[in-house]
């Protein structure tokens, strides 16, 4: 979707500001948030692209006016709703007060937390050969989805060269809108800066995305 | 309520504010209905707080420095070279290291959301999440570079990687001159998280004395 989590290009948000000596967290409920949507992740509640959908789909004036980790929580918040973990009422009173639904993995306990801190796996069994290979030249297509997409908005309708293959990964726009992972090959593809930013653009510039087979064409 | 001697927000007599309570609210809720274990969710924020940080990385790129086999490895396959030491926690299967030259400079943004190479560099800083770096590293990453006080030579090429995918890039930064014989770990002093990051430069010798 064209949301404003896709932010690559936008002007207007200022310097970037940098914290000295930044602590991992900056309160003690940041933590909690992250653990626990590391814990539901492990156990199959929802998938990372589930999570980052939930997030894109909050109200844009909300997206930008929270911190990184309400984002989180807010973003469980849906998915639990949305996945029958949890009801409306059950967050109003702050208890449980029906029965759970089964986890479709295992519960994340104390004694598996290494297993469950390790990133998973996002490769999958090619369905067929890459059409791509590193030097070819490519066009992005031109999508405007309402769905969850990784393909950003400066990148798309643009002219690029593959550089390096990455294998046959989970596709996030088919996982995030309950499709299944439908395996695509996944690509860099790296564009010169003036192809994304007109003439003005900085000539030593080049920008690259990882971009999913769907979403190139041969140039 | 079973588990709840589990007490996290330790604010106690203060007034709570809606966000503390939302997710105490939620934490009761998920432990009550059984899907979670506070004591593992202690054990994932006690390891973000204290053992994964930029200093695995660090020792990475000391490595990396020191040892041409290792460099040419971590190059070609980040994953399978960084799994090779013991100290670092093992990584996702698709860890990219991308090398710092006098000829090119690499950076690396997640305009999307904010991924980022947790394993290797820890939690992400907030500037890194931010709409400031999201939105201008990939059209004015000089201008960027000079928020943190980094002017590189008008002709060095600039490469920002944005991670829309689930690869994750570490920088292997240029090693500082007047380090010749330095051992590993003294090297990986110099390796400041935001040089992983693209955003800064490996200290040299005379800035870490400072």
């Amino acid at each position: 979707m064209n949301g404003v989590h896709d932010m690559g290009g936008m002007d207007g948000f200022g310097k970037v500001e940098v914290e000295k000596n930044e602590p991992p967290f900056h309160e003690k409920w940041e933590g909690r948030v992250l653990a626990m949507s590391r814990a539901m992740g492990y156990a199959g509640a929802w998938h990372i692209d589930d999570s980052r959908y939930a997030q894109e789909t909050l109200p844009p004036q909300t997206y930008l006016a929270v911190s990184y980790y309400q984002r989180w929580e807010l973003a469980a918040e849906k998915n639990l709703l949305l996945r029958g973990y949890v009801t409306e009422e059950e967050l109003k009173a702050g208890h449980a007060m029906g029965p759970a639904k089964p986890l479709p993995g295992s519960k994340l306990t104390k004694s598996v937390v290494d297993a469950g801190m390790t990133r998973s796996s996002f490769f999958r069994q090619q369905q067929g050969p890459a059409r791509f290979k590193p030097g070819d030249r490519v066009h992005t297509v031109n999508i405007n989805p309402l769905g969850h997409t990784r393909l950003p908005r400066y990148a798309r309708d643009k002219i690029g060269r593959v550089e390096l293959i990455h294998g046959c990964h989970a596709y996030p726009d088919s996982v995030a809108s309950g499709r299944g992972d439908d395996p695509q090959w996944l690509y860099t593809v790296v564009f010169d800066g003036r192809e994304i930013w007109g003439p003005d653009a900085d000539p030593t510039l080049t920008i690259s995305i990882d971009a999913f087979e769907p979403y190139l064409e041969p140039a | 309520m079973a588990d709840h001697d589990h007490d996290h927000s330790h604010d106690h007599g203060s007034e709570l504010s809606e966000t503390q309570l939302r997710v105490r609210a939620l934490e009761t809720i998920l432990t009550e209905k059984g899907y979670i274990d506070p004591a593992a969710l202690d054990a994932i924020v006690d390891a973000y707080e204290t053992k994964i940080g930029p200093r695995n990385g660090a020792m990475v790129v000391a490595k990396a420095w020191t040892n041409p086999a290792f460099k040419q490895a971590l190059l070609k396959d980040a994953t399978a070279a960084v799994s090779t030491l013991g100290h670092v926690s093992r990584v996702g299967d698709h860890l990219v290291a991308v090398e710092n030259t006098p000829q090119r400079h690499n950076m690396i943004v997640c305009t999307l959301c904010s991924c980022y190479p947790w394993e290797v560099l820890g939690l992400p800083p907030v500037w890194y999440k931010s709409a400031p770096y999201r939105s201008r590293a990939v059209k004015d990453p000089r201008g960027v570079l000079g928020d943190f006080g980094v002017k590189l030579p008008k002709e060095t090429e600039i490469r920002v990687w944005d991670s829309t995918a689930e690869t994750r890039f570490i920088v292997l930064p240029m090693r500082p001159a007047g380090t010749e014989g330095w051992s590993e770990e003294r090297l990986a002093d110099l390796v400041t998280r935001d040089s992983m990051i693209g955003t800064g430069l490996a200290l040299n010798p005379a800035e870490l004395a400072k």
